[in-house]
Order: structure tokens, then C-alpha cells, then sequence
């Protein structure tokens, strides 16, 4: 009798960092060992796949047996032994290192539509993806479809290009394919800048097939016969995986000189970025690509009139694409079913901050925001409140609490004062400071700002001094107003994207945590306890055990005292580091 | 220049013209060959290649990827992206600089042991905060963690 065996590995950044690969080791070793039972007896498949989007629970290990599907969550090498003894080969699952409900409800409110096979397929096997019937659409469009069928398909989805700002993908594409130059290009963003966003990463590193068929299929729709994947060079692995991916595309007949054995051709090329946060514009990308410092230039000719090397070109983001093979295949109509009003589809957030259940979801568009904190996300890491949530990056806002009924989709986050972006949602706790939070993006963009505009390279220098000043208790009477004053000639007079959203964090934070500014400003008050030249530490005598931990942590001896007596901080010592509170088992340190 | 580096340029060179480079990816390459990018490799190339050394030097400034210096053996990257700002990357990297010392102004150990370096997101953000040492990416770091990490490097010296 022989059974089809399957196991799973998670094996994305995240997989890997947790220990994955020595998980998977283990489990190669295991079947070595019992090869004679799993090679003869049974059909065994030993998987890597993508990021199955619950990162909190690292190793995840799915256990298919005829189809029934098992899932172990924090898996370490040392447990695949019995794994493998148990479940695989006496058909035992071991209970205990099983999900729990937690994990059940956490897909609950999920709708997988790009990421629907990333725990499915191994990335780095085409045949794979072709098996779940990839490269279907592709074939379709080419085989069944006009160019403009397809156009009026992706107009008729309402997909609406997931890297930010939301232009109608279908729109976009049709002033390309209407353009009378016939040499066109497209291009694939995959400089996931945002910090806080790992979307992009994730279904390159599984699945990067279907960004490939997703460019194919919008090549034949404008008319393009070379694509190019612009990609971070800090993403090692998702380099190596679409380069592979490309290459088996290639020796497949499904990218080069005729693909599909159509008439069309169609390749792509990677270029590295190599490390410019601005890059992420696409008038700046297509200078990138060119070989030019990555700045931005005015628009209009947008680039669909004008793009790369001066041509009609198409620039859409990773998930953009990805979004097309499913469009295809399913339908527009089925796709417009899906979220709300204005947005349609699904869209990938990749959830984290103080939040118990951190990972990437999938859901539709126009769930609220308590569905995916409090359901998805199942709240509060620690047991804390929750302070406000921190969507689209850089360029985006933090939302406070009281707007959580709020429905997520491109047009709702604009109107409470931030966006979309490419989907990072960071949820932050009573424990963090706005103001701090603000300082943070500004010297961010401050940093990344390419200097091209006035506005933005000196406007961003001059917001990061202020909220600096007031982080460090130098703050002013009038330095709110000057903020927003400020905050808002950067945002009119800026010439790209990157600077007229920079402000966005500072403008959010003002509208909705005023009163901690305001606490910074006059009071010299840091109310989350962050900023750390307003803080002054010290021990409390009755908690202290006097165990000595906190002198040896101490890198700038302010702390003194003797074994199981009380401990004491010299204030004028002390560099507010926090380190001793950081140590301290009996909550003895505090900070006020 | 010496004959070794001469051959590794003009292989370069060459690569460039067949593939139809540019001005980014000749400096990729110059930097994968040699590990970051040397002031006289990029004159040799400039004077090959027509491209004016000033345009090199405003691609070399303005991407964060390029290393005008040689880079330490070991190489520790701190992440100081969002989610890792918040849950403490600040600590992690004051106990590092604690337990490095670097020359003024300067990323790399006097012994070229050790590069230190901070990136803005490495995209890992459910193992906040991470840190990258040789291309390992470490999730959940402490100061005490990044303490015992950065004393196996150090007793990696010969």
C-alpha cells in the first residue's frame, strides 16, 4: 500500500532566520535514515515553500498524508526526529506541537488571493507551479484574448496598483497600449523600501512564478517585449529565486522568442537596486535602471507616455502583478466582488509591531481595522493597550485607536491622514512615544531624501532639528505651529512623491497625539517614557534584592551597592541608556 | 596599479561592453570583484570607458550600497527599520557600539575585523529586532545576545 507523502518546510527570510534550514536538514537526515520505509513503501516529497504568512510561529512544517493535511508550529530540528518516527511512519501525529485554535482563527478573516499557493509550491520547481495550473492564464490571454480584451479585463477587475497610490491598473495600462510609439517596456517594482513592509519579498521568495506570469500577461496586453524586475539587493534570497525561477521560465519556452509557442515574445531582466529608499518612485527607478543617480523628475509625461529610455512604459509593483494570473483566470467579475466600494481585491498587509500574532495576511479590502488587530492580529503583545497603528510607511500615518471600526481601503486611510503605501502596518503600544515615532520616519526620509528639491531635502533637515529638539526637552513655545506650517509647503511644494508624503507622519501624529507633544514641549514630559534625555532613573529600595544585576549591566557605573542590599543610581552618573531596566527581574528600576 | 588588479579590470571591462552595462552595474561588478569600490580601479575604468570619473563618484555618493572603503572581515548589520525601532533596535545597537570600538567617523575596526553598519529594513519584521552577522540573518536580538555574538567574532582573530 503506498501512501503520497508531503511535508512542507517554511523557507523564506523569516523560516530561515528562525532555523528552518537546520529543520529541513534534520528531516532529510531522518529520511535518509529511514530511507528503506519512505523511499519503497511510500511517495515521499520533502518541500521547500514560502512564507505560510504566521512568521510568530516559526518552523512551521506541514504534514500532508493522502491529502490530509497536518500543521506544526515552532518546530526545532532536534523535534523532527519524532516527527517523522511518529506521524510519518507510524501515522501517529503528534498532538502536542499541532496548532492550536490561535492559528485557525488567525486565517479566518483571510481571503488568499496572491498568496493562495506560497506554502503550497516550492519556489525554486516551475513544475510545481504549472501542476496547480500555473501559466493557465498566460496561455489563455495569448491563446484566446486581444490585447484590448485583456485591458478591458484588468479595467473591469478594478485592480488598482497595489504600490501605494492606488492608479487603476487597467487605466494605466490603456494610455501605454494606445501610445503610437510601438517600442514599449515594462517593469516590475520590487524595491521594497518601506520599512516595515516585506510583502513583495515574500511571494517572490514563494512564488515567483506568478509574478512572472503576471508580467507576461501584461506585456501582451501593451505590447512590450522586454520587462525588467527592479529588486533590493538586501533581498539575497528573493534575488536568487527569481533569477532561478527566470531561468526555468526561459528553458520552459515561456519567456524568449515566441512564448507559449505564440507568436509573442518576452523576456525579463533583473537589475539590482543598490540602496536608495527614493528609488521606489518610478521616475527615479527608471533613472535607476538607466544607470543614473536614482531622482525623481517632474511629472507629467508620466512614464506611460514616457518612460525608460524615453518610451511608453508600464511600472507596476510585485503584488500589482501578481494579482493578474488570478484575475485572469477567475474572472473580473469575480475579482470585483471582492473588498469595497473604491477598492477591490484583496490586499497583502504585513502585520507586526506589539502585536501577539506577526506575519503576513491577505485579506479583503474594506475589513476594519479591529478585525486585523484584534481578530487576525489577537490584539496586544503583553497585555497592554493599544496605542494607535502606523500604516504606509514612511509616507503614511498612525492611526489612533479610536479609529478602529474604520474600513481599510486606499480612499478611508487617506481621509484619517495616511495611505496605503504597499501595505506595512506596524501597531504600536502605550509604551511608544509619537513624537519619538515621528523623529524616527523624518530621519528617514530625511536621510533618503535625494536632494534634488529644496522643499524636501532642506524642509525634511529642518522638521528632523525640530523634533529632535523636542525629543531632547529643548522644545519651544510655537514649535507645533511651526511643524505644520512647515509640514504642509514640504508636502504642496515638493517635486515627487517622496517628499510630499514625508510630512505625513509628522501632520498624523499632531492631529491625533497633540497632547504628547504638547507634554514634550512644555511640560519636559516623555508621558510613554521613550525619550530618554527626559527620563531620570532610579531604584526603589523596597523591590530592590540587591541581586547586583543591574551594576554589572551598567556601562557607565552609576550604579553602586552591595550583594542583597538595596541598590542605588547616581543620577549624574547615569546616561539613561536603560539598561539596568532592562535587567532588572523584580521591576525595582524605574523611570519617570 | 598591479598586473593582478589590471587583468580583474579589463575582465570587467569587457563583460560591461558585451552585456550593454552601465555606469551602476560596471560599479556592481567592480565591487563584488574587489569588495568595495577603489578610487584608482574606477579612474582605470573611467578612462576606458569615456564615462567621466565625476559621474562614478555621484553614483558611488548616492547609493547606500557602494563602500568607498575596504570592509571589515566580519560584517554586523543592525536593522533600524520601524517594527525593530520599536521593540528596541536602539539597544542592541548602543550595546554594540559598547563593546566595538570604532575610529572616529569610521565603520570598520582599526584591525579590520569588524564592520558595523545599520540598514533601514531588512524586511524580516517578525523577528524584531534583527540583526544581519555575515549574511545570517539573527532575530529577537538582545544586548546580551549581540554581547556573546560579537565576542565569537572577536575570538575569531588570529
Amino acid at each position: 500500500m503506498s501512501r503520497e507523502i508531503v511535508v512542507n518546510v517554511c523557507m523564506d527570510t523569516g523560516g530561515i532566520a528562525s532555523g528552518s534550514l537546520e529543520v529541513m536538514e534534520a528531516f532529510e537526515a531522518e529520511f535518509a535514515r529511514a530511507g528503506l520505509t519512505a523511499s519503497v513503501e511510500k511517495h515521499c516529497k520533502l518541500h521547500r515553500v514560502g512564507c505560510f504568512g504566521f512568521c510568530a510561529r516559526d518552523v512551521l512544517v506541514n504534514i500532508t498524508i493522502d491529502g490530509e493535511c497536518i500543521t506544526y508550529q515552532y518546530i526545532k530540528p532536534d523535534m523532527v526526529e519524532r516527527l517523522v518516527e511518529e506521524h510519518i511512519l507510524e501515522g501517529n501525529p503528534v498532538v502536542e506541537w499541532q496548532v492550536d485554535q490561535e492559528y485557525e482563527d488567525f486565517y479566518r478573516l483571510q481571503q488568499r488571493v496572491v498568496l493562495a499557493n506560497n506554502s503550497k509550491i516550492d519556489p525554486e520547481n516551475i513544475r510545481e507551479y504549472i501542476d496547480i495550473d500555473g501559466y493557465g492564464a498566460i496561455n489563455k490571454v495569448l491563446r484566446e484574448m486581444t490585447p484590448a480584451d485583456v485591458i478591458e479585463c484588468v479595467k473591469a477587475s478594478e485592480l488598482r496598483g497595489r504600490g501605494g497610490a492606488g492608479f487603476p491598473t487597467g487605466l494605466k495600462w490603456e494610455i501605454c497600449a494606445r501610445h503610437k510609439d510601438p517600442m514599449r517596456y515594462l517593469i516590475c517594482n520590487a524595491d521594497e523600501g518601506d520599512p516595515g513592509a516585506f510583502m513583495d519579498r515574500s511571494v517572490i521568495e514563494g512564488n515567483p512564478h506568478s509574478l512572472i506570469e503576471g508580467m507576461s500577461i501584461g506585456a501582451y496586453a501593451i505590447g512590450a517585449h522586454t520587462g525588467y524586475v527592479y529588486i533590493r539587493a538586501e533581498y539575497p534570497l528573493a534575488v536568487e529565486r527569481l533569477n532561478k525561477a527566470l531561468q526555468q521560465a526561459r528553458d520552459n519556452g515561456f519567456l524568449g522568442k515566441g512564448i507559449h509557442g505564440s507568436g509573442f515574445d518576452f523576456d525579463i531582466k533583473v537589475k539590482l537596486g543598490a540602496g536608495a529608499f527614493v528609488c521606489g518612485e518610478e521616475t527615479a527607478l527608471i533613472a535607476s535602471i538607466e544607470g543614473e543617480r536614482g531622482m525623481p523628475r517632474a511629472k507629467p509625461p508620466y512614464p506611460a507616455d514616457k518612460g525608460l529610455w524615453g518610451k511608453p512604459t508600464i511600472i507596476n509593483n510585485v503584488e500589482t502583478w501578481a494579482n493578474l494570473p488570478p484575475i485572469i483566470n477567475n474572472g473580473a467579475e469575480w475579482y470585483a466582488a471582492i473588498g469595497s466600494e473604491n477598492s477591490k481585491g484583496t490586499k497583502v498587509f504585513a502585520l507586526t509591531g506589539k502585536i501577539k500574532n506577526t506575519g503576513l495576511i491577505e485579506v479583503p479590502m474594506g475589513i476594519s481595522l479591529r478585525d486585523i488587530i484584534f481578530d487576525i492580529g489577537g490584539g496586544i503583545e503583553g497585555g497592554k493597550l493599544m496605542k494607535a497603528v502606523q500604516t504606509g510607511g514612511p509616507s503614511g500615518g498612525c492611526i489612533p485607536q479610536a479609529h478602529l471600526d474604520m474600513r481599510v481601503d486606499y480612499d478611508n486611510l487617506v481621509n484619517v491622514g495616511s495611505m496605503m503605501g504597499s501595505g506595512g502596518m506596524v501597531v504600536l503600544d502605550e509604551s511608544d512615544c509619537m513624537v519619538n515615532i515621528s523623529r524616527f520616519f523624518l530621519e528617514f526620509t530625511q536621510a533618503e531624501s535625494c536632494g534634488k528639491c529644496t522643499p524636501c531635502r532642506i524642509g525634511t533637515k529642518r522638521l528632523l532639528e525640530i523634533l529632535t529638539r523636542i525629543t531632547e526637552g529643548e522644545g519651544r513655545k510655537g514649535d507645533i505651529e511651526l511643524l505644520l506650517d512647515l509640514a504642509n509647503d514640504i508636502k504642496d511644494t515638493s517635486l515627487c512623491g517622496l517628499g510630499m508624503s514625508a510630512p505625513n507622519p509628522v501632520l498624523s501624529t499632531i492631529r491625533y497625539f497633540r497632547h504628547e507633544y504638547e507634554a514634550h514641549i512644555l511640560h519636559k514630559h516623555c508621558p510613554a517614557k521613550v525619550c530618554r534625555k527626559l527620563l531620570t532613573f532610579f531604584i526603589r529600595e523596597d523591590l530592590c534584592t540587591g541581586c547586583g544585576v543591574c551594576l554589572k549591566s551598567c556601562p557607565a557605573g552609576a550604579v553602586s551597592g552591595t550583594k542583597k542590599n538595596p541598590h542605588h543610581i547616581d543620577t549624574s552618573v547615569c546616561i539613561k541608556c536603560g539598561a539596568c531596566y532592562d535587567v532588572c527581574k523584580f521591576k525595582a528600576v524605574l523611570k519617570e | 596599479m598591479e598586473q593582478d588588479t589590471l587583468v580583474r579590470l579589463e575582465s570587467i571591462y569587457t563583460r560591461f561592453k558585451k552585456q550593454e552595462g552601465n555606469a551602476i552595474s560596471i560599479l556592481q561588478d567592480i565591487q563584488d570583484e574587489f569588495g568595495y569600490v577603489p578610487e584608482d580601479a574606477v579612474c582605470w575604468i573611467a578612462e576606458a570607458s569615456g564615462i567621466p570619473e565625476s559621474k562614478f563618484y555621484g553614483i558611488v555618493t548616492f547609493y547606500a550600497q557602494f563602500y568607498q572603503e575596504p570592509r571589515g572581515k566580519n560584517v554586523v548589520t543592525t536593522c533600524c527599520g520601524t517594527v525593530c525601532h520599536v521593540k528596541g533596535a536602539h539597544r542592541v545597537l548602543f550595546q554594540i557600539h559598547e563593546e566595538i570600538t570604532l575610529p572616529p567617523g569610521e565603520d570598520t575596526t582599526k584591525d579590520g575585523l569588524i564592520t558595523i553598519e545599520k540598514v533601514a529594513c531588512l524586511g524580516a519584521c517578525s523577528l524584531a529586532p534583527v540583526v544581519v552577522i555575515n549574511d545570517k540573518v539573527q532575530g529577537r536580538m538582545t544586548p546580551d545576545k549581540m554581547v556573546r555574538q560579537l565576542r565569537k567574532l572577536q575570538e575569531k582573530k588570529p
